[in-house]
């Protein structure tokens, strides 16, 4: 059994690379995807809380971290294709129909 | 379940089982008389509000520390119902003008409500976490409602990103809290802390996350960039909608975790929302002197105000003081949630069709044409401004007075300094509309009329007679859950 600081260095890793990802890449489904990744890093570091603490509540919370993020993807992929339909581009550098 | 857990989320069950019948019964209401859907959506508001007056002067935890009803739970569900029937209001004749009159936006305001209420009942951080994605996933559809106009999708897309990207940082801030302390609940957060149990660099990163996470929501530079274009892209009532309940919720947030949660970590904490605060009055106040659409200039307003009320957030260790800011930034989320319904609904008077008419200079004239519309904006410039006899003034006073107390003088100076900056802008848009000429056109129905004219009475008759509602918000206390 590999002990929980494993799991949390490759959470924290995983976290960085959503948040760095969501900063530096221009197509929006790949920001959506980072952003994901920054959630699942967080399933990930609850779980292994959960095990360090040895309560149940970390894996219950996950649960609600999955349920919320699907309803995330419901919504973010309709507004993507939405804006695909209007714009045929979904690179948010190209978003810039306001300035002030 | 106890009698108490219900008792504690029925405005909550009211609003949700509202929200979701009223999908249903929307489908038999004919499509040229959607002005059932809104009256009915106010109905529900209303019930909701009914059900809120009870829980004054209560002090109860039901579900086992999930959920807490106290003195600024109570105020923060009345805040957000009246801001609901507000909205409702600048609605209504807008969606109609714009051809977009879906009914959907009124069933979609009552769950993005029925996430703020759930916010300010909230004691335990996962709760909040499913708070905050319950209240902003129906504001990134209601952002785009104006579909298939570009702006109005390129805000939705933007406040998505930037809504779910801050999320990330709040549900990793819980997950590293949870691992500090070995629970989410704040009551427990803070008895590990006491009793010494609790991995305390752990727990500070995890606050420090929590903190970037609502930094965004609550539009706190430098997490701001979002705001001025979602603001001026979204249908302008979703943002008058927007400006109020979800800064609103997200100072709930704050305001509930730092104080009752994070006392302990004031020392490493403090500094950096100091900055934060700072910054953003500065930079919310000094950016909007540029802008020359009306929406930009009250988006960066509204980042000004979101700088005054951190204030309140960074005094959070200080104890009996920290209970004084409380009420007043609960004060001053009251005074800006009239004030700015009321500036938004002349900005819907005299917008047209295609974003047109929401220049400053759309303005010119006002005064000459529509004196009332004018006087009842004038009312509400000098009330952001903070002058008296205005709401926005005594807020403005109790906020920096306890901010005094708090001893942060220098933060205190910043806030005095940046709101004569604002005095500019502000009072520009007075200028323009008394002095120059022009033939501006009011296409405001009657509910909008009623809004703006409400809202300026009692923006003003309010501060004249503010003993009770003063008396109303120190009672607003923050109860600890045990």
């Amino acid at each position: 059994m590999l002990p929980e600081y494993y799991y949390l260095t490759l959470s924290a890793i995983l976290f960085s690379m959503g948040a760095m990802g969501v900063l530096i890449r221009r197509n929006a489904i790949i920001i959506f995807m980072s952003v994901e990744l920054m959630l699942n890093a967080a399933n990930l570091a609850f779980v292994s809380f959960a095990r360090m603490h040895a309560t149940i509540n970390g894996q219950i919370f996950v649960f609600f971290v999955m349920a919320v993020a699907a309803a995330e993807v419901a919504v973010g992929l309709a507004l993507i294709v939405a804006i695909f339909e209007t714009k045929q581009s979904i690179d948010i550098d190209q978003m810039n129909s306001m300035k002030g | 379940m106890k009698w108490d857990d219900l008792f504690a989320i029925l405005p909550l069950v009211v609003i949700s089982t509202w929200a979701v019948v009223l999908v249903l019964v929307d489908i038999v209401i004919p499509r040229d008389r959607k002005g059932i859907t809104a009256a009915l959506a106010a109905l529900g508001l209303i019930f909701a509000l009914y059900f809120t007056l009870p829980q004054y002067n209560r002090h109860l935890v039901a579900f086992n520390g999930m959920v807490i009803v106290d003195g600024f739970s109570a105020f923060l569900n009345t805040l957000f119902l009246a801001s609901g029937l507000l909205a409702i209001a600048l609605a209504y004749g807008f969606l109609k003008r714009n051809n977009i009159d879906r009914s959907e936006y009124y069933t979609l305001m009552l769950f993005s409500i029925s996430g703020m209420m759930l916010m300010g009942i909230a004691a335990d951080l996962i709760i909040i976490f499913l708070a905050l994605e319950l209240l902003s996933i129906p504001l990134y559809v209601l952002a785009g409602f104006a579909r298939p106009r570009l702006d109005s999708e390129e805000a939705a897309l933007k406040y998505f990103i930037l809504g779910a990207f801050s999320g990330g940082f709040v549900v990793y801030g819980v997950a590293l809290v949870y691992g500090a302390t070995g629970s989410t609940a704040i009551v427990e957060i803070i008895q590990a802390v006491v009793a010494g149990k609790a991995a305390m660099v752990l727990l500070t990163i995890g606050a420090a996350l929590i903190m970037v996470g609502f930094g965004f929501k609550v539009a706190a530079v430098p997490f701001h960039m979002w705001t001025p274009d979602v603001y001026q892209g979204s249908p302008s009532p979703v943002t008058s909608f927007m400006a109020v309940g979800a800064k609103a919720a997200g100072f709930a947030a704050l305001l509930r975790i730092f104080v009752s949660a994070f006392p302990y970590l004031s020392v490493s904490l403090v500094p950096i929302l100091w900055l934060i605060s700072a910054l953003t009055m500065i930079l919310g106040n000094i950016v909007a002197i540029a802008q020359n659409n009306i929406k930009r200039m009250l988006a960066y307003s509204s980042i000004a105000h979101a700088g005054y009320i951190l204030m309140a957030v960074v005094t959070f260790g200080k104890g009996s003081a920290a209970i004084d800011a409380v009420s007043a930034a609960l004060f001053y989320l009251l005074a800006y949630a009239l004030t700015n319904f009321g500036a938004w609904s002349v900005v819907i008077a005299l917008e047209k069709s295609e974003g047109r008419g929401l220049l400053l200079q759309d303005y010119a004239g006002l005064g000459k044409k529509y004196p009332a519309w004018a006087a009842a904006m004038t009312v509400f410039m000098l009330s952001f401004t903070g002058v008296p006899p205005t709401l926005g003034f005594l807020g403005k006073f109790y906020l920096f007075r306890s901010v005094l107390e708090g001893g942060f003088i220098g933060l205190a100076i910043i806030a005095v300094l940046t709101s004569l900056v604002s005095a500019y802008y502000y009072l520009r848009v007075v200028v323009i509309m008394y002095m120059q000429d022009g033939e501006p056109v009011v296409e405001g129905d009657i509910w909008l009329k009623v809004a703006a004219g409400a809202t300026a009475v009692l923006v003003v008759v309010l501060s004249l007679f503010a003993t009770p509602l003063l008396q109303w918000a120190a009672q607003a206390t923050l109860q600890s859950g045990l």
